[in-house]
């Protein structure tokens, strides 16, 4: 099954390249990777959405956390966490298809980012189903290219 | 030192934090980009061991380092420098051994334009090193330094690579920023969980099986003594692996020797026998399970003793798992056993004798053997003699029968296996401790890898004690063709072996050839006697073969040669 691990590493040049390098010679898959600097800056923090069942997970948090960089590593799975991931889709509109697209954005509460000719350039915002479904609810009209950041995701705080 | 011009060049600051460390010798081979800091080791009171190759450098480190328990320290070049110690730093990675290994660099404006002698050598050794660090600010020295060798030497012990370009080296009048460790990520394990190591206490002695499993982390951790004493107090016999062999004195009558592909009858079948594994600081490698975990001490409850969080449920499920450093786990489980009943295990012994007695390691004595020679060596050397190998055959005939009385008396490249390891390996021995016997048994395939580190050894004035076993083949490669490639050799003959008498000679070492099993006892007394270096050169048969032996993909009670 898919696990969301979230990981607080340094924020070092390498970094990327290690973390990365151990999934890839442990023969791990990576399923999406997002990182960016937190609110310490002298921390990152990666979300790692990867594959396994329990055991491959236990041994993929205990490889990562035995790495210098690593400070640590909290497997976000069976926890209550608000998750999101942010979509940039362009799509292929014509003058008869246009409103439908339009309407289909609204109903997914996307944003028209760009517009061209013969295409717009749509955001949107959810959880991975929410994108996977405005994906191909588009996918008819033509998908020319899409970007997707990759789950980031963050713990409920208690009531 | 610490003041004049010379006092604050980079390098100069490099030597004094290896000083602070305690480093009094580092194995090195200079080059373009270390003129700076070989120009400081003048000045230095660090001795410094020129080698013959960069790999022999990296290896006599790790030699260095098995023996004496301290971080070894070897130094190379930039470009090429840096790519012959990869093997060494894997070898040293794979038997955790502790390294700082310090590779030059090109100066950091030229960094990443493929100039002259660069190599991104912190990016080749990612897999292999426990860390690294490319210096950007000479002021960094001290503090990446002392990081370094404590991040070598604690937890789970490995290689640690410290890049140091041509300008940090040479940069002059450098005012250093304090020391202070930041390793926020970085913990090392302790005392174990003690509920935990209640459970363990309550399962010995319910047990009526049990076995000890004893690997190379014990060694690391000084937890050998611990683990006698919980041998002897509960009667619990116990196996080794290649790494873990020196953790019982050999002969202990606790201990029924190696386990896995070469080892025993008696301990492969006490291991899949057993109703409880006590498994301290080993990594269930393939060469001890056969790479068959689910097929591994299924009868037993597995108690798994690591300080690497990670090698727990790697690859065997433990049903009691314990984070931790082995002495300290290991003298908390004697402390709960002060009060407890021991388990009876005397029917245990009982068919544990029987089977020594069914099954003992046996060879034929009628003509010269590499195993006689073995057992010869045994005989007439000291308890303290430094027992290095190579890898192949000649390797495992010392695991079976050289008498390792102590911790830190074998040296031998277990996980990665490297040929040419054992020269090299031999010279940091000695130099770690010079008043001690060093033999090297080498092969003449393993022997060649690395031949030019002889030099080194009459540079240095090491008497070392090297026995070749000599049959003109690659020999474990040829066993594996004779017995399941039904004898189709391929590429294992040496044919234009060199004479390695004249070989010896030429480099002003004493060589003899033995080539008589009568000749055998008086050639090792002569060598031991000798005070300078010696080979002994003893001519064997190709078709000896290591037995017993663990048919690749069998379970490890399925062994040849029993």
């Amino acid at each position: 099954m898919l696990h969301t691990l979230a990981a607080l590493v340094e924020n070092h040049p390498g970094v990327l390249t290690r973390i990365a390098g151990l999934f890839a010679r442990r023969a791990y898959n990576i399923d999406s990777l997002s990182v960016c600097q937190t609110e310490d800056p002298e921390l990152s923090r990666m979300t790692i959405v990867v594959n396994g069942d329990d055991q491959v997970i236990e041994q993929v948090r205990n490889q990562l956390n035995k790495l210098v960089i690593v400070h640590s590593v909290t497997d976000l799975t069976a926890e209550s966490v608000v998750n999101r991931e942010l979509a940039l889709v362009r799509i292929k509109v014509s003058s008869e298809t246009r409103a439908e697209v339009l309407q289909t954005v609204t109903i997914f509460r996307g944003r028209v980012v760009d517009i061209g000719r013969t295409n717009i350039t749509v955001e949107v915002t959810g959880d991975i189903e929410k994108i996977d479904a405005f994906v191909n609810a588009i996918r008819p009209y033509g998908l020319l290219e899409l970007v997707r950041t990759g789950k980031i995701a963050i713990l409920r705080s208690e009531v | 030192m610490n003041s004049g011009k010379k006092g604050s060049r980079g390098a100069a600051i490099l030597l004094e934090a290896l000083e602070k460390e305690g480093v009094d010798v580092i194995f090195g081979y200079p080059g373009g980009v270390l003129l700076p800091l070989y120009d400081s080791l003048l000045d230095s009171p660090i001795q410094h061991i020129l080698a013959r190759h960069e790999q022999g450098v990296v290896h006599a480190a790790d030699g260095y380092a098995r023996v004496s328990g301290k971080v070894g320290v070897c130094l190379a070049t930039s470009g090429p420098g840096a790519t012959n110690l990869v093997t060494g730093i894997a070898n040293a990675y794979m038997d955790s051994i502790p390294l700082v290994v310090l590779t030059g660099q090109v100066v950091s404006s030229l960094l990443g334009t493929d100039s002259f002698q660069e190599a991104d050598i912190t990016g080749i050794t990612t897999p292999i090193t426990k860390h690294s660090y490319i210096v950007k600010d000479a002021r960094e020295i001290p503090r990446v330094v002392k990081e370094a060798f404590y991040l070598a030497g604690t937890g789970r012990p490995g290689p640690v690579l410290i890049d140091l370009p041509k300008d940090i080296l040479a940069m002059e009048n450098v005012e250093p920023f304090p020391s202070d460790m930041n390793l926020r990520g970085y913990q090392v394990p302790g005392r174990g969980d003690s509920a935990r190591i209640d459970e363990v206490v309550k399962a010995i002695t319910e047990c009526r099986r049990p076995v000890i499993y004893a690997g190379g982390g014990v060694i690391a951790a000084g937890a050998a003594d611990a683990l006698r004493q919980l041998s002897e107090k509960a009667s619990i016999p116990v196996v080794t692996t290649l790494m873990g062999i020196g953790c019982l004195p050999f002969g202990h009558p606790n201990l029924l020797g190696m386990v896995g592909m070469h080892g025993t009858v008696t301990s492969n079948y006490a291991v899949d026998d057993c109703d409880l594994l006590i498994a301290v600081g080993v990594r269930f490698d393939d060469r001890v399970t056969s790479g068959l975990g689910h097929l591994f001490a299924t009868k037993a409850k597995i108690v798994h003793i690591d300080v690497d969080s990670a090698e727990i449920g790697k690859v065997v499920r433990a049903h009691f798992p314990i984070v931790g450093d082995a002495r300290l786990v290991l003298e908390e489980v004697l402390d709960g056993l002060a009060s407890v009943e021991v388990p009876q295990v005397s029917d245990w012994w009982d068919r544990l004798h029987t089977w020594k007695n069914d099954h003992p390691m046996k060879y034929e004595k009628d003509r010269l053997t590499p195993q006689m020679v073995i057992e010869c060596m045994g005989e007439l050397a000291g308890d303290e003699t430094i027992m290095v190998t190579d890898v192949g055959q000649h390797q495992m005939w010392t695991a079976q029968y050289f008498p390792i009385m102590h911790t830190r008396n074998l040296v031998t490249s277990g996980g990665l296996g490297t040929m040419g390891f054992g020269l090299p390996a031999a010279v940091g021995a000695q130099v770690a401790r010079p008043n001690d016997l060093v033999f090297l048994v080498t092969g003449d395939g393993s022997f060649q890898m690395c031949i030019q580190e002889l030099a080194t050894i009459v540079q240095n004035k090491l008497p070392i004690k090297i026995v070749l076993m000599n049959n003109g083949v690659l020999g474990m490669v040829r066993q594996w063709q004779k017995m399941f490639y039904g004898e189709r050799f391929s590429s294992i003959q040496l044919h234009s072996n060199p004479d390695f008498i004249k070989v010896a000679e030429a480099y002003g070492i004493r060589g003899i050839r033995i080539e008589s099993l009568e000749q055998v006892n008086s050639a090792i007394a002569e060598a031991i006697e000798y005070p300078g270096p010696v080979l002994l050169d003893f001519t064997i048969s190709p078709d000896e073969d290591v037995l017993p032996m663990v048919a690749p993909g069998k379970a490890i009670t399925e062994m040849l040669g029993r």
